[in-house]
């Protein structure tokens, strides 16, 4: 298989005046061509930093990012600009992200003038981009105010794809939007990506939509990564304590099927200086002394990864 | 007012007590609630009615703007004063007429026989005040009880929500959002109210502290026999909580039954269409089926049925006149004329 984007050991960290907080926290992975990586966690695990990392929205302080086999992690000038033609995102809030004083047309246009195409090409580009994520043409004039979630949100995937991407990070696109109008957006992100071969990687806290949408995922907790593996085998067989828990604990709308829940005592704990051992330590119910160990990412089963020293035991 | 002279059948919403038969704990009837803004008129519910008994739990889903959040504020008295108005309808608890008491002894009710949990918890609560006196704070105001005794109280209900009473002095932004959820529902609850209203109470919230929350609001609601209306969208939360089930679009309901009648044999191409665009959790199917287009201006609803413009199945019959609440079963209501 053809590998677009590989991140090694990628570490974010921020300086807080409680100490270093240690976002995203020697993160590895893969997305092949194509392919749709799900990221899924609670709020504060470092999901976020994580795709703004990847699109050079912060700059990483650690570890590598490849760009179709090329280093990246340090792109500067020309590159980067280059480089944001090629790696786009889309934001969670699509009532924020777009400015309120540029109408719809010239906000889908932005990034085809910073690329410096000719104008009757950029005009021609915008009714097709406008066409492709489905507004209305009459509409180009309108101001973000004047468009619902849905619509606004369709704007914001119209600028991601203006300068004809390959690989857009999706940051919880459809988290705002009402479950009607989500589905349309999940279609038309899908219908997208089979008709362009487009790679996403596709952050959310919802863990139906992760299901439906990716190939693969990656469960993060505290900013590193505790599971990995193709989308169906995760939801039939979790192998980490903290994935277990996480998908029990969603509501299902089978009324018939009472799940085990497995409940988990207290929350996240601060990512701020962490000690070395395994971070779910605390609330793990498998927890022994062996768990204070650094932890690291071991393949389980084919493809199949987990960072828990003692998932042989609990998977027996 | 698009449904004027429809008669509204009475869905009736929770079982009824045997002494209890005739009067129900909770009965709204035929409320209509309207704001203005900029001149205009927002139909924002429009013939509403329902019934709770005690101990019993009623989910009103729908999406963003159907009017569900207005419906509890209207049965807690807490619509803003100058901007809405409630044009019509009654409601009851207990066969007591709330909307045509005076404010004073509205407020012996608010906080006392009725609380309301909000969704967002980083803003229910006040910034500089220690949770536990914002929570002693309310017994106060509804018990003849001393500071010390209120103060022992609201230890008693913050312990019983999970937090240890050692956090009484600290402020809310000491907390999390799930603990400040917590200090919310510790002082909804602590003048053990008969009805409760949670307003989406965590949809923000992670889900593994999700499952924590519906799990106390579980068992409280049984400890205390108390009567739970429950507003949200998601009906992974409706099927883990509810008994009844209220399907709200455009400020009608027009869809109710028990849960089970709405979760195996939804009959509104509404409610149809919602279980269509959730993705499920164990479902494989490769594409979502969304419903077309959006909810209606709430300024100018359509005449006839208010879903017709974006329903497959719309007919003229449908554009031209309100449609009336039909059983199709025995106690499973719907408002659609092609049933």
């Amino acid at each position: 298989m053809n590998t677009l984007v590989e991140v090694k050991d990628l570490k974010k960290y921020f300086n807080t005046p409680g100490g270093q907080l240690h976002a995203v926290d020697g993160v590895s992975f893969k997305i092949q061509k194509g392919k749709t990586m799900g990221v899924v966690g609670e709020s504060g695990c470092g999901k976020t930093t994580l795709g703004r990392l990847m699109v050079h929205l912060e700059e990483s302080t650690g570890g590598n990012i490849y760009f179709e086999g090329k280093d990246i992690t340090h792109a500067k000038g020309i590159e980067l600009k280059k480089l944001r033609q090629k790696v786009r995102i889309i934001f969670q809030d699509p009532f924020s992200s777009l400015n309120p004083r540029m109408t719809i047309r010239s906000s889908i246009q932005e990034p085809l003038r910073i690329a410096r195409n000719p104008v009757e090409e950029m005009v021609m580009r915008t009714n097709q981009l406008m066409d492709m994520v489905g507004i209305d043409t009459r509409l180009h004039l309108s101001f973000p105010h004047e468009l619902d979630g849905g619509r606004r949100q369709r704007v914001g995937i119209g600028r991601a794809l203006a300068p004809n991407p390959s690989f857009i990070v999706c940051d919880e696109p459809v988290s705002a939007l009402d479950v009607s109008i989500q589905a349309q957006v999940l279609n038309l992100l899908q219908d997208l990506q089979q008709e362009y071969g487009i790679t996403y990687m596709f952050i959310t806290h919802d863990l139906s939509v992760v299901r439906h949408i990716s190939d693969d995922i990656c469960v993060m907790y505290l900013g590193q990564l505790v599971e990995t593996s193709p989308s169906k085998e995760l939801f039939k067989n979790p192998l980490h304590p903290y994935t277990k828990a996480l998908l029990s604990a969603i509501p299902s709308t089978d009324i018939y099927k009472k799940p085990k829940r497995i409940m988990l005592k207290g929350e996240l704990s601060s990512p701020i200086n962490p000690k070395p051992g395994c971070r779910f330590l605390p609330r793990c119910p498998y927890a022994t002394d062996a768990c204070r160990e650094p932890q690291k990412l071991e393949e389980i089963l084919p493809n199949h990864f987990a960072s828990c020293c003692r998932v042989k035991e609990i998977n027996d | 007012m698009s449904n004027n002279n429809v008669k509204t059948t009475e869905p009736v919403v929770g079982v009824n007590d045997k002494e209890n038969i005739n009067e129900p704990f909770l009965k709204v009837e035929d409320l209509v609630v309207e704001y203005t803004s900029y001149g205009e008129i927002i139909h924002a519910v429009n013939g509403v009615s329902l019934q709770l008994e005690r101990g019993k739990t009623l989910g009103l889903v729908g999406e963003t703007g159907a009017g569900k959040t207005t419906i509890a504020k209207s049965i807690l008295g807490i619509l803003p004063k100058f901007s809405s108005s409630i044009k019509r309808g009654q409601v009851f608890i207990d066969g007591q007429d709330l909307l045509s008491l005076p404010e004073k002894e509205m407020q012996k009710i608010r906080g006392n026989k009725i609380a309301m949990i909000f969704q967002d918890p980083m803003t229910a609560l006040n910034p500089i005040i220690p949770v536990g006196k914002q929570i002693s704070e309310a017994i106060q105001l509804h018990y003849n009880v001393s500071a010390k005794e209120s103060a022992e109280r609201a230890i008693e209900m913050l312990e019983m929500a999970g937090i240890t009473g050692e956090r009484y002095n600290d402020y809310p932004h000491q907390f999390s959002g799930g603990m400040k959820q917590r200090v919310v529902i510790a002082m909804a609850l602590a003048c053990r109210p008969e009805l409760l209203l949670a307003d989406e109470p965590t949809t923000a919230l992670d889900v593994t502290i999700q499952a924590q929350i519906l799990e106390m609001i579980k068992e409280l609601r049984d400890k205390f026999n108390m009567a739970l209306i429950l507003i949200t969208h998601d009906f992974g939360v409706v099927a883990e909580l509810c008994d009844e089930v209220a399907v709200v679009y455009a400020g009608e309901i027009i869809e109710s039954g028990t849960k089970e009648d709405i979760f195996i044999h939804p009959t509104h191409p509404y409610t149809i269409g919602l279980f269509d665009s959730i993705p499920h959790i164990d479902s494989d199917a490769d594409r979502l089926k969304p419903i077309a287009g959006l909810p209606p201006n709430p300024a100018v609803l359509p005449k006839g049925c208010h879903f017709s413009p974006r329903c497959p199945k719309a007919t003229d019959e449908c554009r031209d006149q309100p449609i009336p609440m039909v059983e199709t079963s025995p106690g499973h209501f719907c408002r659609c004329c092609h049933i």
